[in-house]
């Protein structure tokens, strides 16, 4: 219940029974103060959000000016640059790559995460000492576990060679060629990420309620119809929590890749963010680059909206309204 | 079959489901930790070792006096992690003290615009980096911010309030309400409820909170990589140093990365509880 309606129940219904409180020494707040009380306490957030908002409201301006290094003095293009980016090659490769990302990274993270939720939650002496030691890769500074794995994934010095030499793999050339690359991207980012699905999923586990799971038990239902009609669904709000999150921070990706292959070889994994960073802030094109992440932002906004939606819906109908 | 066949059937396979959910523990968290030993066994390597795989050498610690400036008396480390916990500190209280009455008043009132605003500031972690970092960049060099700790503490927001304000209002919902009322009807002021008797039964919450904004600030890379050279270099930024020049030693690459890495990861022990509601911004109350 929300406290503001609280005056009004203690003088008119439910509480008229109670004694009243000690009204020489309730302090006297004017109604008008009173209803301003909840805009005086967000004042300063959306002061900040302003201080935030502006510049990205500059941003946006500079995608409709020429602006760069080489032109300190921008001029009005108007759709130019939109019109540029839509019809070039390479945004719509780093579409394709980002998308790819995103998608491909999600996926595993997922899986893998209820994974190892369903294994820890079998709680075994050897889980709960892993239990402790999940959220290491999720607080290493991703940018360092990207820099941790290229030394990782390097021929010359790293452990994945001999690994792979145990199993007889030969030739193998690290981060070398575009697929291996895209592969080992997305294994970094399940390294870091996988233990924020499991621990969100561990946490829906251990909060599903027990009678379904006996009554599921008592009629002699299998592992698998269990977790697929039971398990699954039940823990679907929990695991949509999760995807959400991870969708939505590998469309924007950046650190991971930057440390790994900063894009390459060639354009192989150069996602939106990336080749916005090329555009700004290496060739210096500011206008150009924010332009990329202008129809990154639109494209994540409006995905997050349908996304939270949905959440909603799903929480709502597992709540039982 | 008879009923005691079926038993220890059962209780068979139980023992091979367990054996199996093991191996599956081990195998993944044997992927887990790969790299992080491998970096701390790179980090202790003499440069004679530095490209070998072989866990076979004499440790040494001569990379991490290096990282650590030892030789010239540790001023450059120093002054990074400072950079680190200046900028750090400095975004986490921010957020605190202007995320507290946001999320309070988002939890406890309804008024217009509190929906938009808590989803303002949920779209700000969800919005690409860049497109603040360049119209930023411009604005910081007209306004001195450039490679400051105040123009650092500034965009950090963006990292740390989202998390505060969400997981905050969490909290406060969960809070019950009836408790605060009976001390209004006590004689407490709104303030005095709030001072005496929310915020110490929340205040675990807060901290844990706290950390984790704390974590995510320190841990962040592309703000400080954009928007810092030299004064304002956090931690994380300068580790990336090693990497450059002519020659590079990974041995020095891997013992800067541990020492960037360490900070948070020893942080994060404290959290373990609020875990669960702070990576999800309070959706899930674990």
């Amino acid at each position: 219940m929300a406290l503001d309606t609280a005056p009004d129940n203690a003088s008119g219904n439910g509480r008229a029974a109670d004694a009243p409180p000690p009204l020489d020494s309730v302090p006297k707040v004017s109604p008008g103060r009173r209803k301003l009380r909840p805009y005086l306490l967000a004042v300063p957030a959306v002061v900040l959000c302003v201080g935030i908002l502006y510049p990205f409201f500059v941003g946006v301006g500079y995608t409709f000016y020429n602006f760069s290094a080489a032109n300190p003095d921008p001029m009005w293009v108007g759709f130019k640059n939109f019109a540029d980016v839509v019809t070039s090659a390479p945004f719509w490769n780093s579409v394709r790559v980002t998308g790819l990302f995103a998608v491909v990274a999600t996926s595993v993270e997922t899986v893998l995460g209820v994974g190892v939720a369903l294994l820890l939650y079998r709680s075994s002496l050897l889980g709960k000492i892993f239990e402790r030691i999940l959220i290491v890769p999720l607080m290493i500074a991703p940018i360092l576990a990207a820099i941790m794995w290229k030394l990782l994934l390097l021929p010359e010095v790293g452990w994945v060679r001999p690994i792979l030499g145990w199993f007889g793999v030969t030739g193998y050339t690290g981060t070398d060629s575009p697929f291996w690359a895209f592969f080992w991207s997305v294994v970094v980012d399940a390294w870091i990420y996988t233990p924020f699905v499991a621990i969100i999923a561990l946490a829906g586990l251990r909060s599903l309620p027990n009678s379904p799971f006996e009554a599921a038990a008592v009629d002699g239902a299998n592992w698998w119809l269990t977790f697929r009609r039971l398990t699954l669904p039940m823990l679907w709000p929990y695991l949509l929590v999760a995807v959400i999150f991870r969708l939505m921070d590998s469309l924007k990706m950046f650190d991971i890749i930057f440390g790994l292959t900063t894009g390459g070889p060639g354009d192989s994994t150069t996602t939106l963010q990336i080749n916005a960073y090329l555009e700004a802030i290496t060739y210096a094109r500011y206008s150009r680059g924010i332009t990329y992440m202008v129809l990154l932002w639109v494209f994540v906004y409006v995905v997050s909206m349908f996304a939270v939606k949905y959440l909603r819906k799903v929480q709502a109908r597992s709540a039982g309204v | 079959m008879s009923q005691k066949t079926v038993q220890t059937d059962i209780r068979r396979r139980k023992a091979w489901s367990g054996l199996f959910a093991n191996l599956g523990l081990v195998a993944y968290f044997a992927f887990s930790l790969l790299p992080v030993l491998f970096i701390l066994a790179l980090s202790l390597k003499a440069d004679a070792d530095q490209t070998t795989t072989y866990l076979w050498f004499t440790p040494t610690l001569s990379n991490y006096e290096t990282v650590l400036g030892l030789d010239d008396g540790g001023g450059t480390y120093i002054r990074f992690f400072m950079a680190s916990l200046a900028t750090s500190v400095g975004a986490v209280l921010v957020s605190l003290v202007i995320g507290v009455p946001a999320a309070y008043a988002a939890a406890r009132y309804r008024f217009t615009g509190s929906d938009n605003l808590m989803f303002t500031l949920l779209s700000f972690r969800f919005a690409p980096e860049l497109l603040v970092i360049i119209p930023l960049a411009v604005l910081y060099q007209q306004l001195g911010l450039y490679d400051t700790i105040v123009g650092m503490i500034w965009v950090l927001q963006l990292v740390t309030m989202p998390l505060v304000v969400w997981i905050l209002r969490s909290f406060f919902q969960d809070f019950p309400a009836e408790l605060e009322e009976a001390a209004l009807l006590d004689g407490y002021s709104r303030r005095q409820a709030f001072f005496s008797v929310v915020l110490p039964l929340v205040r675990p919450g807060i901290a844990a909170v706290c950390l984790l904004a704390f974590i995510f600030a320190w841990n962040n890379f592309i703000f400080p990589f954009t928007l810092t050279s030299a004064n304002a270099q956090t931690v994380t930024v300068s580790s990336l140093a090693w990497l450059g020049g002519n020659q590079v030693k990974f041995n020095l690459v891997a013992a800067g990365a541990v020492m960037a890495a360490l900070p948070p990861l020893v942080l994060a022990l404290f959290i373990q509880r609020y875990l669960v509601r702070g990576l999800s911004f309070g959706a899930v109350k674990g």
